[in-house]
């Protein structure tokens, strides 16, 4: 009786994480509408990045070259996991090194699809259709779905985690993509759970989302998947923290949590590869919200990939001009743009018409003045401790601080910088309203100079080694040739008949000692 | 008056515990002797993994070596251009003193880093900047036109007086660092 009890208790208590802040959720007005698909934009930007920034896509058609929806546009030369297909047909208008253009033909002729039909679908049937519709994790990083998977079932994976916990304030693209889509996103997750041949299978979602957790129980009964709620708080969501608060491992910086087996997929990649395996489809639509006070009306859009962000406003009803002229007028000083892509918190201000969907853009925010002030000035810290009880990784961010600001390098990686998950949480903190993470970013990258420095450094001493060895040798030969004196027979012919004779005659008597 | 044979023992016994003492101070003193060189040793070494490894002679010392020597035994901290003013700091937390700015008699630091770039048609193949070039960023052989490896070269200079017909110039390493061969090739030939 008390054990059932406990047990109860247990089962309904949330997984929770220490630290972490609960800023306000604000997706009520943008939750209103349901998803909605994008008309088809007249330019699509495609980007040719992969998630490390130094390696490129190649385009694999040319300039003015007429396209069809699911061609394959760009690939990797060497490795094929990073592909990239048209999401509509039309005309390539330009490429350049990191985008692709195409001028769509708003007639959307697409090649045909060949999905599976049977229902029992082999393991390397559902990574190929994986592999070639080119998914990446959609929750941020952008790493290669296909290589993930890989990576967990090489360490022998124990458990695959579907992250829906979208902890940020605005953002609720997975929460909209959970309350109407929820079978396939289940469906989705069992083929990820059959590929990677994980034992379990986690859905984790925040405890506040009341419908999305509706929606999903109804599919869930069919599967052998487990359903955990998660503490709302922000960073949730984080890969290595929500394992921590799921299973209580806690992942050092140096792994990847793939490595230790545990797999980690956003839900948005589960619908993705639910549309891979079950319809044969590339991956060239995600689900994005669109959200912020200027919209007349915030929502989530199933938007084609290379979506101008410029157009998904537009069809929110963003007033570009009066916006402006108001924050112009509030804001003279200020040069920075007023749309965020991705998370408010852990996202990146954007030039509006730069910008374009890819496959990690969870959100676009138009920000207004109450939400999003102005940073003031900044003023000095008063050691409340508030940022320490705030960080999810528990670091001590005063300390980093100071360290950073003095560019102490021994005490910033015996303090841990390098675990940073650059969450934002200390900042959102801050009653000195010190931009801590801006600090720490910058650390980090002086730190990863320094250290590329000082390899470089090592390489450019072997290299000094060798020149000295070389130069050592060579001086020791002058002197050598300078200490010889030189042969003092010049050489003649009758010399050098002699030698051979000598020779010839030397040769036969040791011929003659071996017969004997 | 105790018998001559415990007189004897006390004696021996007195003798053979100042000798055990006196070899046991003598062998802490050699420890302690020991672990100092140690310690002036491993100061070079730590001076001389900070240091950036140019063996570009601006400090006054014939390669990095000789000068954290010479470091290690008070030599100012502030004579080395291509490491900086992050050098600087990082020395003097280092050895526990007050970091002083770059002395401008050793030059200036670099303000981008620097490549030595041979226009090529105008080598001759002598060989000189090879034997010159401290940490072997030059690739060539006699009467062959050389070349630079950009990514090992420092842009110390050393290269520069050598050459007979000057035809080494030190350049900002952001305009070369696309310029890969292939590329070169790619754009001799119009194929860019």
């Amino acid at each position: 009786m008390l054990s059932q009890a406990v047990r109860w208790l247990t089962e309904r208590r949330l997984a929770s994480f220490s630290g972490g802040i609960r800023p306000p959720r604000q997706t009520q007005r943008t939750l209103r509408s349901r998803v909605m698909a994008t008309p088809i934009p007249q330019r699509l930007f495609l980007s040719l990045t992969t998630y490390s920034k130094q390696e490129r896509l190649t385009p694999v058609v040319r300039l003015g070259e007429a396209v069809r929806k699911y061609q394959c546009l760009a690939t990797h030369l060497q490795d094929s996991d990073f592909i990239l297909h048209a999401p509509t047909s039309g005309m390539i208008t330009a490429i350049s090194r990191d985008t692709l253009e195409i001028q769509s033909d708003g007639l959307d002729q697409a090649l045909t699809l060949r999905g599976s039909t049977t229902e029992k679908i082999t393991q390397a049937a559902i990574l190929e259709s994986i592999g070639r519709a080119g998914i990446v994790g959609q929750g941020g990083a952008g790493y290669p779905t296909i290589k993930k998977i890989r990576l967990a079932a090489s360490a022998g994976a124990k458990v695959l985690i579907v992250n829906a916990a979208e902890c940020e304030p605005f953002v609720c693209c997975d929460e909209a993509l959970i309350r109407e889509f929820a079978d396939q996103v289940v469906k989705g997750a069992e083929y990820l759970m059959q590929a990677s041949a994980a034992d379990a299978g986690i859905i984790a979602i925040e405890s506040d989302k009341l419908e999305a957790i509706a929606a999903i129980q109804e599919p869930l009964k069919a599967s052998s998947l487990t359903l955990r709620l998660l503490a709302a708080k922000y960073p949730a969501g984080d890969e290595r923290i929500l394992i921590k608060s799921l299973t209580g491992q806690e992942i050092p910086d140096s792994v990847h949590p793939a490595e230790r087996g545990i797999l980690v997929q956003n839900a948005g990649t589960a619908k993705a590869v639910f549309d891979a395996v079950k319809l044969g489809q590339p991956s060239i639509s995600r689900i994005v919200t669109v959200a912020g006070a200027p919209l007349k009306t915030p929502k989530n859009f199933s938007a084609l990939l290379g979506t101008p962000v410029s157009d998904l406003l537009s069809w929110c009803g963003f007033e570009h001009e009066s916006h402006s002229e108001k924050s112009s007028a509030h804001f003279q000083h200020t040069d920075h743009s007023k749309i965020i892509v991705g998370g408010p918190l852990t996202g990146r201000r954007a030039e509006m018409f730069r910008e374009s969907v890819q496959q990690t853009t969870t959100c676009v925010i138009a920000t207004d003045k109450i939400n999003f002030p102005a940073s003031g000035p900044e003023h000095a810290c008063i050691r409340c401790g508030f940022c320490a009880d705030a960080c999810p990784v528990g670091l001590l961010p005063q300390q980093l601080l100071l360290y950073s600001r003095n560019f102490d390098e021994h005490n910033l990686n015996s303090h841990g910088l390098h675990s940073c998950i650059e969450c934002g949480a200390c900042a959102y903190v801050c009653p000195s309203k010190i931009p801590l993470v801006q600090h720490y970013r910058q650390s980090k990258a002086i730190l990863r100079d320094s250290a590329a420095e000082r390899s470089e450094s090592q390489l450019r001493q072997a290299r000094y080694r060798h020149w000295q060895t070389r130069q050592g040798k060579a001086a020791r030969r002058q002197v050598k040739q300078a200490a010889e004196p030189e042969r003092e027979t010049p050489f003649s012919r009758e010399n050098a008949k002699s030698e051979i004779a000598e020779a010839v005659a030397r040769v036969k008597e040791k011929k003659s000692g071996n017969r004997q | 008056m105790l018998p001559l044979n415990e007189q004897l023992a006390v004696t021996l016994l007195a003798w053979s515990a100042i000798l055990l003492t006196a070899f046991f101070l003598g062998l802490r003193l050699h420890r302690t002797l020991a672990a100092e060189q140690q310690k002036q040793r491993s100061v070079v070494e730590l001076v001389h993994a900070e240091l950036p490894q140019t063996q570009c002679g601006q400090c006054g010392f014939p390669g990095c070596l000789p000068y954290a020597e010479a470091i290690s035994d008070g030599e100012p901290i502030n004579q080395c251009p291509p490491g900086g003013e992050h050098l600087i700091l990082r020395l003097a937390r280092l050895l526990n003193e007050p970091p002083e700015p770059l002395n401008p008699r050793h030059g200036t630091p670099q303000k981008e880093p620097l490549v030595a770039v041979i226009r090529e048609p105008e080598c001759i193949g002598c060989t000189k900047c090879i034997q010159a070039c401290p940490v072997d960023a030059i690739l060539g052989s006699a009467k062959t036109m050389h070349t630079v490896l950009i990514s090992e070269c420092t842009g110390c200079d050393l290269c520069v007086e050598p050459c007979p017909v000057d035809c080494i110039d030190i350049v900002p390493a952001a305009s070369q660092r696309n310029q890969r061969p292939l590329n070169r090739y790619a754009i001799s030939r119009g194929l860019v």
